[in-house]
């Protein structure tokens, strides 16, 4: 594989929530809080609305560039902060567009830099996933 | 009641072994949008090298909440789950976890500091593998709201 340069765009998908993702996260992962899935209770802590669980989106976002990577077994070291939440609705769910792009690289270690929206906004802060080059 | 800082050093059991299932590295792929086949097909993750389907990469989450229902348990954390935000995420991975691994957490928390009212603990959870060799290392940092 040739190196990416800085800047370039590795990978990017558009990925569909709605309700049904949520549950089968909470199943999948074994987090079941409440605000994921109840509007009452997502209201009652003052919540916009039902939220995505952070670990779902911090997942799905770094999944974007594992068919690039080839071997996930490539990735190092992921980070991210969670700045801000990912409402979404009952009815229209929502949509996270994840773009990968090369951050920084040197001859062994690449910095890919996930930029993740829902609606326009930036959802996560700093998601950096360092690899190996090669 | 207030985070306690105690909570800093103190010594955790390891987890109980948590051996990771084919069928449950499928559940969770599905779950974060992972259609890669090296997630859901033994003979794509052979291929490149491993024994069974690779988990992916947040797959850790699973393992080190574990530790952080440990945490939780703690009856002088004065840390309550109603309070809690998830603010900042890591791992720090050796290798991939694999299906066949049988994996335990050892929590340590390394660092409580205090931000306008809330508190933000950070905790490491180091994972190992039935050798006793380290797979990764999965930090958050949580931020405990003051009592309302």
């Amino acid at each position: 594989m040739t190196a990416p340069a800085v800047g370039e765009v590795v990978a990017e998908r558009t990925v569909h929530l709605t309700r049904e993702s949520l549950v089968r996260y909470a199943g999948a992962s074994g987090d079941f809080n409440p605000i994921h899935y109840r509007d009452d209770v997502a209201a009652a802590v003052g919540l916009p609305g039902v939220l995505a669980h952070g670990m779902l989106t911090m997942g799905l976002a770094v999944e974007t560039i594992v068919p690039w990577l080839g071997d996930s077994g490539r990735i190092l070291d992921y980070g991210v902060r969670f700045t801000r939440p990912v409402v979404v609705d009952p009815e229209h769910g929502a949509d996270l567009v994840i773009v990968a792009k090369v951050g920084a690289a040197d001859d062994d270690i690449l910095r890919i830099d996930l930029t993740v929206t829902s609606g326009g906004t930036t959802v996560l802060g700093k998601a950096q996933v360092r690899v190996r080059a090669t | 009641m207030p985070v306690n800082p105690e909570l800093v050093g103190r010594d955790f059991a390891p987890t109980a072994p948590y051996l990771v299932g084919r069928e449950k590295v499928r559940e969770f792929a599905r779950a974060v949008f992972a259609d890669d086949p090296q997630h859901l097909d033994p003979a794509a993750a052979q291929a490149l090298g491993y024994a069974d389907v690779v988990a992916p990469p947040t797959f850790a989450m699973v393992i080190q909440d574990l530790t952080l229902q440990q945490l939780l348990a703690e009856p002088d954390s004065g840390i309550e789950l109603s309070r809690v935000l998830h603010g900042e995420q890591r791992f720090a991975y050796s290798r991939p976890i694999v299906a066949g691994d049988e994996l335990t957490a050892r929590l340590t928390v390394s660092g409580i500091r205090t931000l306008g009212g809330n508190a933000m603990v950070t905790s490491d959870a180091v994972i190992t593998d039935a050798a006793g060799e380290h797979v990764v290392t999965a930090t958050s940092v949580l931020v405990v709201g003051a009592d309302a």
